[in-house]
């Protein structure tokens, strides 16, 4: 069967089997199992409206817990294990990870990660802070918004091509077609190979993932400068306070808590990175990052308990800021 | 706040100057890429794009028409004439100089006779007709060589899109891969909706125990990392039959992508009136009717955001094609990894690099400029503050 229709129909028999679920799912409720008739009336709309939640909730649940619950456990128990040849596993406690600690393609991985971690959200965060602030005073702010969050539509790997061609570097004899080494060779400098330099490398990945995240930080970052009461502002001036006084005094504090949510969202974008390392350097040079080394290990070495023992690591990463998201929507609930 | 932060004209010239200098370095890398993509190979390798907007003076070797077939015998001598430019399919160029032998290209101006000795002559004019004279021994083999010193106006060509996206004998074509990444996007962004629209409207609108719970538990899946699933799900889905394919690659970004639904959607249908639910209630509507009646009607806001979303993250996705859907035969790649692997074995082909990028590239961009309204609104309701 031809993809296309394959795809058509999966979306018939998809859509189709939801609204059929619970359209039958309600009626069997309030036909069969508790009619609202007879003696126990009253008492079976109230069980039937009892159960009706999760009729509404088990479709979602199911496949919540299928493709993110479970496998947060049997990833960490593939991680204390190893494939027998021919099939089964054997317990083998923390050698998956001391073996992993022993690599030091490992090390340089997290290395990179954690430089990764600092560089990316400050600079989208730092970024989009400046430009939401300089945007909200023109008139053609809002075309230069689109412009800086037009890259958030674009691919990891569409944003890799555009990079690489900005980053492209040619013997000197020949006419540079890279616009970073263009530059150079006219101004007198030798024509430099940006991804193969190590450890500087890591800096010109990042460049990428800053480009695009900076839209993101900028849109919610400008929507809360825009909800700071104006008597804040207005007093300040009032006092004699310099622009720079306002911006960093009276209203950045104000927007903090923003700042902190963009950041962790940028956080948490930076340890799932893996298309733009991939892409532009597959982690040679010195720029290997946690997610691909696990791609490395998952289907390159084959190696199912050091590649879920490097994905606990980066849900070791991730909990705190779980942790922290959990505590502040609770808080928000109440 | 520019109303009252008194802002003076100069600090109000140092930001038109900053928000230029932003959008600038924004738009360069993009633009770079879409105007390589439509240019051929040469100019793409003898320039840099930048160049492409204006006329760019080139070095061309250049023939003259065969004497054996077009030469005309005037008086003793044989004349061959004719236009260079128009032989070798360039059109709007203008010669400066030009010279007959490779180590003096820019030997005469344009209008100038060179002499090739023994009589024998050559005329070539700024518009490229030339006139090329001698007797029958010299008017024979192969058309006198001419090097020019040219302008050439900037030239685009659709080439590049028709040869990645219309010429079914190439196999590196886009066209197998647009409509893969078009099979896996549209399943993996409506089924979502549907299933986590029911439950984001119990947990706004139903009462039971452990609802709070519920929704702590959402949040946190919320950010768990996907490299998380990969070999446990790859396992399931190899244990149930699945195995790598598009059943398998729907279900998986159902499930990644249905956090982010109930919490968008649940978000925003707490903020719909209560006085109309209850209403509805008091009238004796069911749940069933509430929802699909009144809260789908009046959650479409929230379900369009959910809906760029999802598509922009599935068109986009590479890791959980390249994990749950592409076989060993290749016959199921999507764009994303076949511009990886474009990369790999055409690192240097810029012409092809970018137009395939830009095949990729140009849904998502239209989409996103159409209903960027949307996209804000969702990127407002879904971080979590």
């Amino acid at each position: 069967m031809h993809p296309a229709i394959q795809g058509i129909l999966t979306i018939v028999i998809g859509v189709g089997a939801c609204v059929g679920y619970f359209y039958f799912a309600n009626q069997f409720l309030d036909k069969v199992l508790f009619p609202a008739k007879g003696p126990n009336a009253g008492r079976n709309i109230n069980r039937a409206n009892q159960i009706r939640p999760w009729i509404f909730l088990f479709p979602a649940l199911f496949v919540l817990f299928l493709y993110l619950g479970y496998p947060v456990v049997e990833t960490l128990r593939l991680s204390l294990t190893e494939r027998v040849p021919g099939g089964g596993y054997d317990f083998v406690g923390f050698e998956n990870y001391a073996q992993m600690a022993s690599e030091p393609k490992f090390w340089e991985a997290m290395r990179n990660n954690m430089f990764w971690l600092i560089v990316v959200p400050a600079m989208s965060t730092a970024f989009g802070l400046l430009a939401a602030q300089l945007t909200d005073r023109i008139k053609w702010g809002n075309v230069a918004k689109s412009i800086i969050f037009m890259p958030m539509a674009i691919s990891f790997v569409g944003a890799s091509v555009i990079w690489k061609l900005v980053y492209d570097g040619r013997p000197i004899e020949q006419e540079q077609i890279g616009i970073l080494n263009a530059i150079i060779v006219a101004l007198g400098g030798d024509p430099v190979t940006f991804l193969t330099i190590p450890f500087w490398n890591n800096f010109f990945l990042m460049i990428v993932l800053v480009w695009v995240q900076t839209g993101f930080a900028m849109v919610i970052l400008s929507a809360a400068l825009r909800g700071i009461p104006e008597e804040t502002v207005e007093a300040a001036i009032i006092d004699g306070a310099s622009p720079w006084q306002i911006f960093f005094k009276i209203k950045v504090p104000q927007i903090m808590p923003t700042v902190v949510v963009v950041w962790t969202t940028i956080t948490l974008v930076v340890l799932k990175v893996f298309d733009i390392v991939f892409a532009m350097t597959n982690g040679q040079w010195e720029t290997q990052v946690l997610a691909n080394y696990m791609f490395d290990k998952l289907f390159r070495a084959n190696d199912w308990g050091v590649g879920s023992a490097s994905a606990m690591v980066i849900m070791l990463l991730v909990t705190p800021i779980l942790i922290w998201n959990i505590r502040s929507a609770r808080k928000e609930m109440r | 706040m520019d109303n009252i932060a008194g802002s003076k004209s100069s600090l109000t010239w140092a930001v038109h100057i900053s928000v230029i200098a932003l959008v600038v370095l924004w738009l360069l890398p993009t633009l770079g890429l879409f105007v390589s993509s439509f240019r051929t190979v040469e100019q793409i390798s003898a320039s840099g794009w930048w160049k492409a907007m204006v006329a760019s003076e080139q070095n061309i070797t250049m023939r003259a028409a065969d004497p054996d077939d077009f030469r005309v015998a005037q008086g003793d001598l044989f004349v061959v004439d004719g236009n260079l430019f128009e032989e070798a399919g360039i059109s709007g160029a203008d010669i400066s100089v030009w010279g007959t032998s490779s180590r003096s290209i820019s030997a005469y101006t344009a209008g100038d006779t060179a002499d090739l000795g023994d009589g024998e002559t050559i005329t070539v004019q700024a518009d490229g007709s030339y006139v090329w004279s001698g007797n029958d021994e010299q008017m024979s083999g192969r058309g006198q060589r001419v090097f020019v010193t040219a302008t050439t106006p900037p030239e685009f060509t659709l080439d590049n899109y028709r040869n990645m996206l219309f010429d079914p004998s190439n196999s590196e074509g886009m066209a197998k891969a647009f409509f893969n990444t078009l099979t896996v996007t549209i399943p993996a962004t409506i089924i979502p909706i549907l299933v986590a629209a029911f439950a984001a409207y119990a947990l706004a609108w139903m009462e039971f125990p452990g609802r709070a719970l519920l929704i702590a538990a959402i949040v946190g899946l919320l950010v768990v990392p996907l490299q998380l699933a990969l070999i446990p799900l790859l396992k399931l889905h190899n244990d149930i039959g699945i195995g790598k394919g598009y059943l398998g690659v729907w279900l998986a970004h159902t499930g990644f992508g249905m956090p982010l639904a109930i919490y968008l959607l649940r978000n925003y249908m707490v903020g719909l009136p209560r006085d109309i639910i209850e209403n509805a209630k008091v009238d004796g509507a069911t749940d069933f009717q509430i929802f699909t009646k009144i809260i789908l009607p009046l959650s479409f806001p929230a379900l369009a955001s959910f809906a760029i979303f999802q598509f922009l993250w599935t068109w986009n996705d590479l890791l959980v094609a390249k994990v749950f859907l592409i076989d060993a035969t290749g016959q199921t790649t999507v764009m994303t990894n076949h511009i990886v692997e474009l990369l790999g074995t055409r690192g240097g082909n810029w012409e092809i690099l970018a137009t395939a990028a830009f095949v990729s590239i140009a849904v998502p961009l239209l989409v996103f400029f159409a209903m960027q309204r949307y996209l804000v609104r969702g990127l407002l309701a879904g971080s979590v503050k």
